[in-house]
């Protein structure tokens, strides 16, 4: 609160001009009004109302200056009366805020280490930043697999940039008439609102209109959707979930914070279609009888966040958001919160946690979001990829939509290629398309051409070999085979990568993106690491060590809070068994 | 005014409150336990009005900050109940049926409109409106205050004029409204519960009536004096008047906290007998002709304090007193003894018993229901009854339990007896900080990172016209006297504005400044309102 400040520290003007934009930019006056020297309005009410703008708070502050200071904490903690303990704790929860002085000044160049960067040489584009002057931070997968190695470029003092952006885009599968849900990318102008609807844009939403919320809902209920991040939670039960609830104010969430190592589809769902986005939200909106539409998306994704604002706006202007929503009589908008770097905000309630201003942490479940979400209200969170199937199966009906795909897994899926093959990038294929299949349409292996081991669904996914390049990709299929589709990644490696260093790395991963709320992941991921590290060392793996990693394994599936946990061992177990390491014969 | 003197309403009253008025309180400093509670009803969703004259740290969690001027607070409550009832949110069922005077009242507020309070109070009479009706529209209202109110030369008045808004809105006597005066010490209820007020025996039983005094010279077996004694206020008067020529202080220390605290040393230093009880060497100690030294109550007693929401509970001894120290009941048991009265050597709970079979609200509260239920609150007049959570149900019943109803009361805003002058242009308040407690006694031996000494708190654009800076020492000077202390700068204090505490006697003599003009029906000095001038150092020549 106002009375409580760290030490003496006060904000220079750079760092207050940097807090009030935020505050300017959301329309909202500090919490903390002076009327007039005997009046002064605050309060409890004020106070929450406001704890929201904490994350863009400190995004402006890190923009600005290359800090969180401890003058610009005690300045959020006078305008937004939050207090120092809390915002330093928050601030020091992400990979994207500094929260010590940096020993550079300017921007920070974020490097990619993960799987298909470091299988890409990532060493070497980190050595020519650093010979340029660059400072080189190493972070985990930046989303960019298809472009590997990948960077990301942290700015101070303006805005932040990829610079594999300003390269010319070009869908692999471009000119495919089978394509459907990316059939707009690389097609439709994505920063014209006319150029979507002449693609066919907003033509779901004005039928969803039509339609009325029941028969939006029972069409997305009999497609037999389910959420794309990997949990293939049914869609239609979700939505009408939330529709049920009344009295009290209800939110649909996009959730764009895709971390998940290897994955990248929402990405270019947003930067080159990101009306189709907005226009899915929207009807969800509206189906589910919620006013408040949220984008959370990651922080190193400045593209696809300008784009969205973009698209916001557009659709705003012409009163497709806003007071009364396609002359439905119903209000919906939609507000762009950044994420900033961290895997754990990809769980849906550590989403929530962190969009409200808290650290991302995952809260336990029950109560689930459908009942208490974001804010504790009803809220019904889908990703870019699960939305946008919503807009073909409003128009084009439910019994159409489940002509693609398998009676199990009706529809198509977006496959994230990356790795040792000749073209990696976005790839829509109908469930039930083999494995083999994707490979192939992906130009083959590169490399030893001969393929190693396949990442299925990312670092939370697992591992099969070349005996499995006749499964069928269904959700059943999958499942049945012990591995899973994930987000969609489809990582590939040839006989030549060191498929050992490519698991340390996992482990790794997840040691740091633990979030520490709860005892067996945060003691688990970095027992796992060590027991990888001596592995690594070795070469092979005692059986005391491999029942270290069985009995950590269980206790993280059994007692974590969130998926994090449950999936830590998920990849690591996998390669172990299947002999790619610890067999005493790798590379 | 509704009888025994006790916050009607119980702790987790004030956290499902909707509407709270923290009025002359600066709880999150003064009474920080208790405020936890408070956070808990602001967290609840409670709304909070802060009526201070100065922007406190508890003001800060308010929705609203009212910065009266300092004694303005009648001309601010009539207002407020003007409004209620010109904006027709009076409970007139309520008035109706358990008070009277209200048409009294209503002409005697009818002058203090908005604007005029406005005035004199210099708070925007938008947000008297606002408060008036959120107060009077509220479901479950509470008003808190402490010393912001009742330290006046006119403490009783101000007590009242906010027990009216209580009677206009019904917001009294019943589960989550309530008038709730904090008390600064764990025990100060129980202090006045036990009779230690000159007019009153245990109980709140008056000692002029004779059927009370009856029951407790049957048990005493001897006859009691009808006469009510003199309040601290009226002793030091009699001091001055030659008529008191001997003290027995307990457990005070009137030598560092009376207003015009030069003048009461002289009449205590004047005194033929001076004995003190105490567990430090007070100052008052230290002038004492005799000193006993006592025990901490709660380390090394066995017995029961009472809280602010009346809730008496155990306190056990953990360790002896340490070398000559004895326990209040032993001291004072022997004390009798060399007069002539053999109490023998009675236990805590023999002492309880004895209060439970003289007054009524304690008779329900044996020792172990004392001990299983972790507290009673009054009154408790039965083994059988749960206690009270809160006070004057009555009002609520159809036949007020045939009592009479509960009185408006009419008083006047008269603001400060102290005027401000062209010699001494700023006004002086005091009060507490967080980390210091009273004069000291306690506190003053352990040492704080927030501690600032004896700093005066001013408005950075009187400091501005007066040509000082922060951290300057400088002569502050009352009518009464002069004495140093250090400047401290502070926006939340408004203009014309000063404010120092007087936790640190040994660092400055706040109470040279403070007036001692008080309440003749409380005896409490007007510590809160003094004129005074600052200015800076005369340059040492030579």
């Amino acid at each position: 609160m106002a009375d409580v400040h760290l030490g003496a520290d006060r904000a220079s003007a750079v760092e207050r001009a940097a807090v009030d934009g935020v505050l300017k930019r959301f329309g909202v006056d500090p919490a903390v009004r002076y009327e007039t020297e005997r009046l002064v309005i605050s309060g409890t009410a004020r106070r929450h109302q406001r704890r929201h703008y904490l994350l863009p708070a400190l995004h402006s502050l890190q923009n600005a200056v290359g800090w969180i200071s401890p003058g610009g904490v005690n300045y959020i903690g006078e305008v937004l009366q939050v207090p120092p303990a809390e915002t330093f704790g928050v601030a020091s929860f992400y990979d994207l805020f500094r929260t010590s002085l940096p020993d550079h000044p300017g921007d920070t160049v974020h490097v990619c280490v993960d799987a298909p960067c470091q299988i890409s040489g990532f060493e070497e584009l980190a050595a020519s930043v650093a010979a340029a002057g660059g400072h080189v931070h190493h972070s985990p997968c930046l989303g960019q697999c298809e472009r590997a190695p990948a960077q990301f470029v942290q700015a101070v003092g303006g805005p932040d940039r990829v610079p594999a952006d300003a390269e010319s885009f070009r869908l692999p599968q471009a000119g495919d008439p089978a394509l459907r849900l990316l059939r707009r990318i690389g097609v439709a102008d994505p920063t014209s609102l006319a150029s979507y609807e002449v693609h066919g844009g907003y033509r779901a939403l004005r039928r969803a209109v039509e339609m009325g919320p029941d028969a939006v809902l029972a069409a997305v209920a009999d497609s037999g959707l389910s959420g794309r991040g990997g949990a293939a939670f049914p869609t239609g039960v979700k939505w009408r979930a939330v529709a049920a609830e009344t009295g009290r104010p209800k939110h649909v969430v996009a959730n764009c914070d895709e971390s998940e190592p290897g994955t990248f589809k929402d990405r270019i769902v947003m930067e080159h279609d990101p009306f189709a986005v907005i226009e899915a939200l929207t009807i969800a909106g509206l189906a589910t009888g919620a006013a408040n539409g949220w984008i959370y998306i990651r922080g190193e994704y400045p593209l696809a966040t300008a784009r969205l604002q973009a698209a916001v706006d557009q659709a705003r202007e012409v009163g497709l958001l806003g007071t009364d929503v396609a002359g439905s009589g119903h209000a919906f908008d939609i507000a762009i919160w950044r994420g900033a770097g961290a895997y754990i905000c990809g769980e849906e309630t550590a989403l929530f946690n962190s969009l409200e201003g808290f650290r991302g942490e995952p809260r336990n479940k029950p109560p689930f979001p459908t009942t208490h979400g974001l804010f504790g209200q009803p809220t019904a969170i889908n990703n870019p990829e699960t939305l946008i199937n919503v807009l073909d199966i409003v128009t084009e009906g439910a019994d159409r939509y489940r002509t693609r795909g398998t009676e199990g897994s009706p529809g198509s899926k977006l496959l994230c290629l990356s790795g040792r093959v000749a073209r990696p990038g976005l790839y829509e294929v109908p469930f039930g398309t083999r494995l083999g299949r994707v490979l192939e349409l992906a130009g083959g292996m590169t490399g030893s051409g001969e393929l190693q081991a396949v990442l299925m669904g990312g670092a939370a996914g697992s591992f099969v070999g070349p005996s499995s390049l006749d499964l069928p990709l269904t959700l059943e299929d999958t499942r049945r085979a012990g591995t899973t589709l994930g987000s969609g990644v489809v990582m590939a490696f040839d006989t030549t990568v060191d498929i050992t260093a490519v698991v340390v790395r996992i482990a790794e991963f997840f040691r740091d993106e633990s979030c520490g709320q709860c005892v067996p992941c945060r003691v688990g991921t970095v027992r796992q690491h060590e027991t990888l590290v001596r592995l690594s060392e070795r070469e092979v793996l005692s059986d005391r060590r491999r029942g270290i990693i069985d009995d950590v394994a269980a206790v993280m599936a059994d007692a974590s809070i969130c998926g994090l946990g449950h999936t830590a061992a998920s990849a690591v177990r996998s390669a172990l068994d299947l002999g790619l390491i610890g067999s005493g014969e790798g590379s | 005014m509704f009888g025994a003197g006790g916050g009607t309403s119980s702790y987790t009253e004030i956290e499902e409150a909707d509407v709270i008025l923290l009025w002359g309180s600066n709880a999150r400093d003064a009474h920080p336990i208790f405020f936890h509670h408070l956070m808990k009803g602001l967290d609840n969703g409670a709304r909070m009005f802060a009526v201070d004259p100065r922007r406190t740290a508890s003001a800060k969690f308010a929705d609203a900050w009212l910065g009266l001027s300092v004694g303005t607070d009648i001309a601010l409550a009539n207002a407020v109940g003007r409004e209620i009832i010109h904006a027709g949110l009076c409970d007139g069922a309520f008035i109706a049926r358990a008070t009277r005077g209200f048409e009294a009242y209503a002409a005697h507020v009818e002058p203090y409109t908005l604007d005029w309070a406005a005035g004199i109070t210099g708070v925007p009479p938008e947000a008297i409106a606002d408060m008036a009706h959120a107060y009077a529209t509220a479901d479950k209202a509470q008003i808190l205050w402490t010393l912001g109110i009742t330290e006046h030369h006119n403490a009783v008045d101000n007590v009242v004029s906010l027990c009216n808004l209580a009677l206009l809105t019904g917001h009294v006597g019943r589960w989550g409204s309530g008038l709730v005066p904090l008390r600064g010490q764990n025990n100060v209820q129980g202090g006045g519960d036990m009779g230690a007020l000159p007019n009153k025996l245990p109980g709140f039983q008056d000692i002029a009536d004779p059927v009370a005094r009856g029951k407790f010279e049957a048990a005493y077996q001897m006859e009691l004096n009808p006469t009510p004694g003199k309040h601290l206020t009226l002793m030091f008067e009699a001091m001055a008047a030659g008529e008191l020529r001997a003290c027995y202080v307990i457990g005070e220390n009137p030598a560092d906290s009376e207003a015009d605290v030069e003048h009461a040393r002289k009449l205590l230093a004047g005194l033929d007998v001076l004995v003190v009880q105490d567990i430090f060497l007070t100052r008052t100690a230290e002038m004492a002709d005799v000193v006993l030294p006592a025990s901490v109550a709660w380390a090394e007693s066995d017995g029961t304090v009472t809280s602010s929401e009346r809730r008496v509970q155990r306190v056990r001894a953990a360790v002896p007193p340490p070398g000559q120290a004895r326990h209040d009941i032993d001291i004072l048991g022997e004390m009798a003894r060399r007069l002539g009265v053999d109490w023998g050597h009675p236990s805590a709970q023999e002492l309880w018993d004895e209060l439970r079979s003289l007054s009524p609200m304690h008779a329900g509260m044996s020792w172990p229901r004392l001990e299983a239920t972790g507290g009673l609150q009054w009154p408790c007049p039965s083994e059988d009854h749960p206690g009270s959570t809160f006070l004057h149900g009555w009002l609520w019943a159809e036949d007020l339990q045939g009592r009479d109803p509960a009185p408006f009361s009419m008083v006047h805003h008269e603001g400060p007896v102290e005027e401000l002058t062209a010699e001494f242009p700023l006004r002086l308040t005091t009060g507490r900080a967080l980390d210091s407690y009273n004069t000291g006694v306690q506190s003053g031996g352990f040492a704080s990172p927030i501690r600032y000494g004896d700093a005066i708190d001013i408005n950075p654009a009187d400091a501005g016209a007066l040509g000082i800076a922060d951290g300057e020492r400088v002569v502050v000077s009352s009518p009464r006297g002069s004495v140093e202390m250090d400047i401290r700068i502070q926006p939340d204090i408004p203009p014309g504005l000063t404010f120092t505490t007087f936790h640190f006697p040994e660092l400055v003599d706040t109470n040279v400044l403070t007036n001692d003009a008080w309440d003749p029906r409380s005896g409490t000095a007007e510590f809160k309102a003094a004129s005074i001038r600052i200015s800076k150092l005369e340059p040492a020549y030579g």
